[in-house]
């Protein structure tokens, strides 16, 4: 095959994929970029060039800048913990403890069980008084707490319900690699008389580094993406305690009908990403060679 | 028993008791649904062991919207999507893993771009494309946006770059082409990444919610998830036995899935090296 | 062969004549928000299949759009694309966004004989003021609710109150929710008083405390709001206080969602809520219940609530004049009696109360009565250019003040600076 031919063949076999993405990643994100410098267009008002104005207003949109702050915290919240949890559930499940189908089936939930659906669940689970929380609160003894109504736990809450999803879903990508560990690793730690946690982490947790990092991609992306759970637990309240940016872009773009503000907010996501995206490559180039 | 080996019971009983904790935490909601579906509705909020049982529930959830429907477009979205999934995964994959051809890596680098830039992020602008087409409310919408894959085609091409050139030399002797070398070749090795890759995909669209809420207005098009949203927000307040039995309803069929082919997604997780 | 032949011919002119019977048909497509519980969509479709008998020429095809807001969502999508419904049934606050979206007709514009006139003229006042601007009547009143009190009888009882003497004004409120308040030994609450929602929008149940406190929020025209006058600082003081001061409602925001199970787990000995779940109340309490006024501070009042129907733009003349005859058809007394028996919404008319059906209907349960009493203290629904934008600014500041976040005087002025700060450009 002569290196015109390759050049072709290439090119056409990576064409459909290729179409499809130039339109629907690559050109969504330069049009919104584009978009981002107009006003929205109204029928007695069409959009005109305003420069940086939406940033502008941006910058001095409290509700914005809550929904950001909530997502670090949310991020903080959800990526260390899931992961660790994920771990945890995989090192159980593959030690073969009693019940074990039991407990892959326990910790696979949150995969089969929509996060809209459950969330309704959820949402008993936290009302007031005579909710799940609360009736297991209550026999302890421990006062009412209106969990969802209250600014200072809402997004608790939220985190909760993410944690929960995620980690029944990593689990799985640990499980695999865990199973890929040769059983000669552990026999010849025994024979050293090394300890069960010094195995984990000297040989398992290194052994996992790829799927840390695999995982953690996920998680990143995951904690700007994963919002259907708020739109029925907390609609973003209260007072946007529970805001998240892409829960606010939803409510701009398609309950304001404000495409061009929208707009603005999408590029704050996107450079947000791109911006992780490029330090975590940067990791996964330094940290493992891919085959 | 000496100090050491208790010591190791231990660990050993708090382990377990960790697991088991974790996994009733983690099944606790779909727990209440059981409960809660198989109950009258007085029972939704009270847990008494002779609380009466029922089938009420789900013929209303059954009665109440029309899941037959959602049921239908769910599942065509699904194959929809997995299947050309498959194929353009597998196509462009193999041109990454086997072509040298000019801008390989710069396209490589762009397809990895939509790892990162989702199109759960892009609505707005996906929105007008979609309109533009024409194709607002139809099931090929809601999919259209996820049918090229970045994950699948970077998994894919990790994959076919580690077959070995003289099986595909051994083909090309025989006088095949590229496409009947990659179809004889390279797509049966590289079988357990299909099955892994098809398991996150088939779960990420079964339950996937923000993209088909935009973009479907209609019973004809709309998945289960906004299906079962529509159903569930009412003005009257909450009625969690009914939404308990819709959902269960609705997550049956993964649930049954997974509880039948568990070891056997496990295995291909492990074959596909996903990690 | 020719009797083949012959057969054939008959299956083509069978076909021409339905392919022509179809081309006479109107076809209205007709978007209904499925936001209350109970088998709604098959009266709809019902309705939809009655009025298709009497007029053969028209048929209405109703499409099920989820809640309000989905609702709103998919019919103006669906206008920018250039294939909107004929006609649906939207919030009747979502009037000026339909206006300025250049999406909707006016009805008075499509009802012009006199006839026409006096079927408009004949909804109740109070269900009107959403419904026209600028001298236009731009939406028709359909599933139209206020908010009212239900109390727990029992409870009532149990507190040694007058079971059948619901609060009647404020104080009489707080008094009562203090005898109904119950603690138990280490000091948490087993039931509360009273409830009002405030998750979602809490602005609509503000606006009973406003209105009895004497104050409108906005000018009919939705160009200004009134956030930070001091009747409406004052009107959520009160609110904040139920449960910071008198401490007979929960602190926090309340779900709305839950407020009804709320009250039938008996957490709470009376609720705010709309009288669209009345079915739903009577349905599930498993005790006695009444439902009343809300009470009064210096006049009696509520906001009213609900769907309208509209006519949108950009379809035919022939299907404007075929969703108006759908709209009047579905209006008429009988029906508008009808439907409020089957969902609990307040018919429309003051002539649907006076068909024998309502009056048989009161009778058996005068409850139902209640809120069609209250529309004479009823005032308009929170209603601006863009709306939902202005509401949420006052919605943040409701829950920042009703969680503590900000005292209700700051919490108020911002929202009324936000308020302001977007429908600036419409007053020009």
């Amino acid at each position: 095959m002569n290196r015109f031919q390759a050049n072709i063949h290439g090119w056409l076999l990576l064409l459909p994929a290729a179409v499809l993405l130039v339109a629907f990643t690559h050109f969504p994100a330069v049009a919104t970029l584009w978009q981002s410098f107009f006003s929205t267009g109204k029928p007695n008002r069409p959009a005109v060039f305003v420069g940086l104005e939406n940033y502008r207003t941006l910058i001095e949109d409290d509700v914005f800048w809550q929904s950001l702050w909530n997502n670090v915290w949310y991020a903080v919240g959800t990526i260390p913990v899931s992961i660790a949890l994920a771990l945890v559930m995989a090192l159980a499940v593959n030690r073969g403890l009693r019940g074990r189908a039991f407990l892959r089936m326990a910790y696979f939930t949150p995969t089969v069980l929509p996060m809209i659906a459950v969330a309704n669940i959820w949402l008993f689970f936290f009302t007031p008084q005579y909710g799940l929380l609360e009736q297991a609160t209550g026999l302890f003894g421990l006062p009412s707490h209106n969990w969802l109504g209250s600014p200072s736990t809402a997004l608790v809450c939220v985190i909760a319900v993410a944690v929960w999803k995620e980690a029944g879903f990593f689990m799985i990508f640990y499980l695999a690699a865990l199973q890929q560990i040769p059983p000669v690793y552990a026999e010849a730690a025994a024979v050293e008389g090394a300890g069960r946690w010094y195995y984990f982490r000297r040989i398992v947790f290194p052994l996992l580094m790829p799927t840390t990092l695999f995982v953690l991609v996920n998680a990143v992306i995951n904690s700007f993406r994963l919002v259907d759970h708020i739109f029925v637990m907390t609609r973003g309240g209260p007072d946007n305690a529970s805001s998240l940016v892409l829960f606010y872009l939803y409510e701009v773009g398609f309950k304001f009908w404000d495409t061009a503000y929208a707009a603005a907010l999408t590029m704050v996501l996107l450079a947000a990403l791109a911006s992780i995206a490029i330090a975590q490559f940067a990791l996964l180039e330094k940290r493992t060679h891919y085959r | 028993m000496t100090p050491i080996a208790r010591g190791a019971w231990t660990v050993e009983a708090l382990v377990t008791a960790g697991a088991w904790l974790l996994a009733i935490l983690w099944v606790l909601p779909l727990a209440y649904a059981v409960w809660t579906a198989f109950h009258p509705g007085e029972y939704s909020t009270r847990f008494a062991l002779d609380a009466p049982l029922t089938l009420q529930n789900f013929r209303n959830a059954w009665a109440a919207a029309p899941f037959a429907r959602y049921f239908a477009n769910t599942v065509a979205l699904v194959t929809l999507v997995l299947a050309v999934q498959l194929v353009l995964g597998t196509l462009a994959g193999y041109a990454f893993a086997r072509y040298e051809f000019a801008g390989r890596d710069i396209a490589f680098w762009l397809v990895l771009v939509q790892l990162m830039i989702t199109p759960d992020i892009l609505i707005v602008e996906n929105y007008d494309t979609m309109s533009r087409l024409g194709l607002v409310d139809t099931v090929p919408a809601i999919g259209l946006p996820y049918m090229a894959s970045a994950f699948g085609i970077f998994l894919l091409r990790q994959t076919f770059k580690t077959v070995p050139r003289e099986l595909e030399e051994a083909a090309r002797v025989e006088g095949a082409s590229g496409l009947q070398i990659l179809w004889k070749v390279y797509v049966p090795l590289a079988k357990p990444v299909y099955v892994a890759w098809g398991l996150v995909s088939v779960s990420f669209q079964w339950n996937n919610f923000l993209w088909p809420l935009v973009i479907t207005n209609s019973v004809e098009s709309r998945p289960l998830t906004v299906g079962l949203q529509v159903f569930s927000s009412t003005d009257q307040g909450i009625d969690w036995s009914i939404i308990c039995a819709a959902t269960l309803l609705t997550a049956a069929p993964l649930l049954v899935a997974f509880l039948i082919f568990q070891r056997q997604f496990v295995q291909s997780f492990m074959r596909a090296g996903i990690r | 062969m020719s009797l083949k032949r012959s057969l054939n011919a008959l299956v083509a002119a069978a076909a021409l004549a339905v392919g022509a019977a179809h081309a006479q048909q109107t076809e209205i497509s007709f978007y209904y928000p499925v936001a209350v519980g109970g088998p709604i969509t098959k009266i709809i479709d019902g309705l939809a299949a009655d009025f298709q008998k009497e007029n053969p020429g028209i048929k209405v095809t109703p499409i099920y759009a989820g809640t309000y807001q989905e609702t709103i969502v998919k019919a103006l999508t669906a206008h920018k694309s250039g294939n909107p419904p004929v006609t649906s049934v939207l919030l009747s606050t979502d009037m000026f966004t339909l206006i300025d979206e250049d999406a909707v007709v006016a009805v008075s514009d499509l009802a012009k004989s006199a006839e026409d006139q006096a079927w408009l003229s004949g909804f109740y006042p109070a269900f009107m003021f959403n419904s026209q601007t600028g001298g236009k009547v731009w939406g028709v009143p359909f599933q139209r609710s206020t908010i009212v009190l239900y109390w727990n009888k029992e409870a009532f009882k149990e507190a040694g109150l007058d079971p059948n003497r619901p609060p009647a004004t404020w104080s009489e409120m707080v008094e009562y929710a203090q005898k109904l308040t119950k603690r138990d030994a280490s000091g948490n609450v087993t039931q509360w008083g009273v409830q009002v929602p405030s998750s979602g929008f809490p602005y609509w149940l503000f606006q009973g405390f406003t209105t009895q406190n004497g104050v409108e929020l906005m000018n009919s025209a939705g160009t200004e709001t009134f956030y930070d006058k001091p009747e409406v600082i004052d009107a959520l003081q009160f609110w904040v206080d139920l449960s910071r001061k008198h401490r007979v409602m929960a602190p926090g925001v309340i779900e709305w969602g839950t407020t009804p199970r709320d009250f039938f787990e008996r957490k709470t000995a009376m609720m705010w809520t709309t009288t669209g779940n009345l079915t739903n109340v009577r349905n599930n309490a498993k005790f006695d219940f009444g439902v009343a006024m809300l009470p009064a501070n210096k006049r009696r009042g509520s906001p009213t609530g609900g769907g309208n129907f509209y006519v949108f733009k950009k379809s035919t003349p022939e299907q404007q004049q075929a969703a108006l005859k759908f709209i009047r058809w579905i209006t008429t007394p009988q029906r508008a009696a009808q439907w409020g028996i089957d969902t609990g919404y307040v018919a429309v008319t003051p002539a649907a109360w006076e068909t024998p059906v309502m009056k048989k209907y009161v009778e058996g349960f005068p409850a139902a009565a209640v809120a069609r009493d209250q529309l004479q203290h009823a005032v308009a629904e929170l209603s601006t250019h863009e709306n939902q934008r202005v509401t949420k600014a006052l919605n943040d500041g409701l829950q920042a003040a009703l969680t503590g976040a900000k005292p209700p005087a700051e919490a108020m002025r911002d929202a009324q600076r936000e308020a302001e700060r977007i429908l600036r450009p419409f007053r020009r």
